[in-house]
């Protein structure tokens, strides 16, 4: 009989040299991916420890209160989609957690509402962060698609006013000819399938450019005269959680 | 690299644009626990509104319900799928051609793409679903004298008869209309009446596809059609003058995030436009692009700087700075990032910035 270590299937460190990074491999699409993406993002970027002094308010909590409200919604909406889009109207366990997606797709609204707004006053496209301000309005924008298809997929007097009401400003546009509102086996599988996709991709990316850019600094205080130097801002490249002295 | 070099190309620090370089401190900043400890409140708060509020989940109207409840209301809408005078059969595209498109100027983009969901308001909704009671002579009668007579002679009775039903009334199961010419029509309607309250028509107007059908298009548009509906949203507050868009069944939130959207059909000239969706559709679509594009748009980006409410929320940081005379931690902001990868900066107080190219 053989006796197997378990930590023996694990491949050590030493092996795991081996099997990447070696340099004649460096020409290898998967070894520029790898290189450039932990070039771009290497851990302490990715996931730093410290954070900028000006950090220091509430505004920035909503930001991964947003994210934190997205995984309720998710997790809440796997749930309602395993048991089909009757289930919540004939179970009262259906119907609470039907209430769980509800609510938290208002937090998660709201949360992003005021993390948006709140990006807006603090000017946070400045610095190379354009890309970070555009994709997060348009995961707000898919958000909005997202929960409005929520609605028409509930199977219910408010799917079939607000379909048959919303129709005439999708139609007016001519996009109700590929988008029916009122065709619920389309709307369904828009909010379950379609849409949470792109959400998910979008925040995805929205957040990797909020790591790869660094949190933006504050508009200059009276009497600082910005331009001076030019030196490269810790937070953009991976020198975080050192203290830079003047 | 050259950090002095005579090539070097110096545009202007600005400020709504740029961002100042941080050499200030760094304090510990635990991501994941913040995350972690945001998640579950996150929990407890959905999990305590769900268990306070629930979830509205009024039952949807039926075509039976619909004519159960308000039998003349239906028999009234009915005449007008069949002699076409509904909003739907005069919508126009994607249902059919026989309306008007929304427009602004010459642009009509309804039109664009054209008939996508074709609906023949008289043969889907009156003739076609009758046409499936085969055991009922009386209504195959019917339908053989009003097919085969001629299209101003169909007016003629249905619009007799459309007159008529506004003084009908409904007593023992049966639709009483006052005496006159209807020809068959008096039978098509009164036949449709009992359908429809029989249950009969909900399942014609969805099965006249396929087995599986999960397309509500023809029975949501043939109900939107009748007063009923309406009556049930303006009680529920839904209506459109009543910002219905943006409101849920019952006391709920809704979709508040809508107001925007909403706003604009309260308003002239929306409010009685006859293009109102068109106009507020287009009106959203510019107002989303300039947010989307708010970092590129000059005086746009400025306004966050105007407003000041970012010393508000930076308000430690400016206290740290203006109180000491100098940078947080020693080190402060300086310096400058450009946002748009460009040419290296100067200070607004015409201060030029060497750097290497």
């Amino acid at each position: 009989m053989t006796i197997v270590d378990p930590k023996a299937v694990r491949p050590d460190q030493a092996d795991l040299d081996k099997a990447a990074g070696r340099p004649e491999d460096a020409d290898q699409w998967t070894a520029k991916i790898r290189n450039t993406a932990v070039e771009a993002l290497p851990p302490q970027k990715l996931l730093p420890d410290r954070q900028p002094a000006y950090v220091a308010s509430w505004i920035y909590v909503f930001g991964v209160t947003t994210i934190a409200a997205l995984m309720v919604v998710i997790g809440t909406g796997f749930i309602l989609a395993i048991f089909g889009p009757n289930w919540w109207h004939v179970s009262s366990t259906g119907l609470f957690v039907n209430s769980l997606h509800l609510w938290s797709v208002e937090i998660f609204m709201f949360a992003m509402v005021v993390h948006l707004w709140g990006k807006f006053f603090m000017a946070a496209w400045r610095g190379k962060r354009k890309i970070t301000w555009i994709t997060g309005v348009v995961s707000f924008l898919v958000s909005v698609g997202a929960a409005f298809t929520g609605y028409l997929s509930q199977q219910n007097f408010d799917s079939q006013w607000i379909s048959t009401q919303a129709k005439d400003g999708i139609n007016s546009t001519g996009a109700g000819a590929i988008f029916n509102v009122t065709n619920f086996g389309q709307m369904i599988m828009w909010h379950i399938v379609l849409l949470p996709l792109c959400i998910v991709a979008i925040v995805g990316i929205h957040v990797l450019m909020v790591r790869l850019r660094g949190v933006v600094t504050p508009l200059p205080a009276k009497g600082e005269t910005p331009g001076e130097d030019p030196g490269e801002d810790p937070a953009a490249t991976g020198a975080i959680g050192t203290e830079v002295q003047a | 690299m050259s950090a002095h070099s005579d090539t070097t190309k110096v545009r202007k620090f600005k400020v709504d644009r740029d961002a100042v370089t941080w050499h200030g401190r760094y304090e510990p900043y635990d991501l994941a626990k913040e995350f972690l400890i945001a998640l579950l409140v996150v929990v407890i708060l959905v999990a305590g509104l769900a268990v306070l509020f629930g979830s509205p989940d009024e039952k949807p109207v039926t075509v039976r319900s619909w004519s159960t409840a308000d039998a003349v209301g239906f028999a009234q809408t009915a005449i007008t799928e069949l002699d076409g005078t509904s909003p739907t059969a005069t919508y126009g595209p994607p249902y059919n051609l026989n309306g008007t498109a929304q427009s602004i100027g010459p642009l009509q983009p309804a039109k664009w793409l054209g008939v996508h969901h074709p609906i023949d308001t008289a043969n889907d909704y009156v003739l076609g679903p009758l046409a499936t009671l085969p055991d009922n002579p009386q209504v195959q009668a019917a339908l053989q004298e009003y097919k085969s007579a001629s299209p101003s002679q169909q007016a003629t009775w249905n619009a007799a008869y459309e007159k008529a039903v506004a003084n009908a009334t409904f007593n023992d199961g049966k639709l009483v209309v006052p005496a006159g010419d209807y020809g068959p029509v008096a039978t098509l309607i009164a036949e449709e009446t009992s359908m429809a309250r029989s249950g009969a028509l909900d399942g014609a107007l969805l099965s006249s596809r396929q087995f599986y059908g999960t397309d509500y298009t023809k029975p949501l548009l043939f109900i939107a059609n009748g007063q009923y509906l309406a009556d049930l949203a303006g009680n529920q507050h839904l209506a459109g003058d009543q910002w219905g868009m943006m409101n849920e069944t019952g006391q709920y939130p809704g979709q508040a995030w809508l107001w925007l959207y909403t706003l604009w059909y309260q308003v002239p000239p929306m409010k009685t436009s006859s293009n109102a969706d068109l106009q507020v559709f287009s009106i959203m679509i510019i107002l989303t692009i300039l947010l989307a594009l708010v970092p590129f748009i000059p005086g746009l980006r400025s306004v966050p700087r105007w407003t000041r409410i970012y010393r508000l929320i930076w308000r430690n940081h400016y206290r740290e700075v203006e109180g000491s005379g100098g940078p947080a931690g020693g080190g402060g902001s300086s310096g400058s990032q450009d946002s748009s990868g460009g040419p290296p900066l100067q200070a607004e107080d015409g201060t030029r910035t060497p750097v290497s190219v």
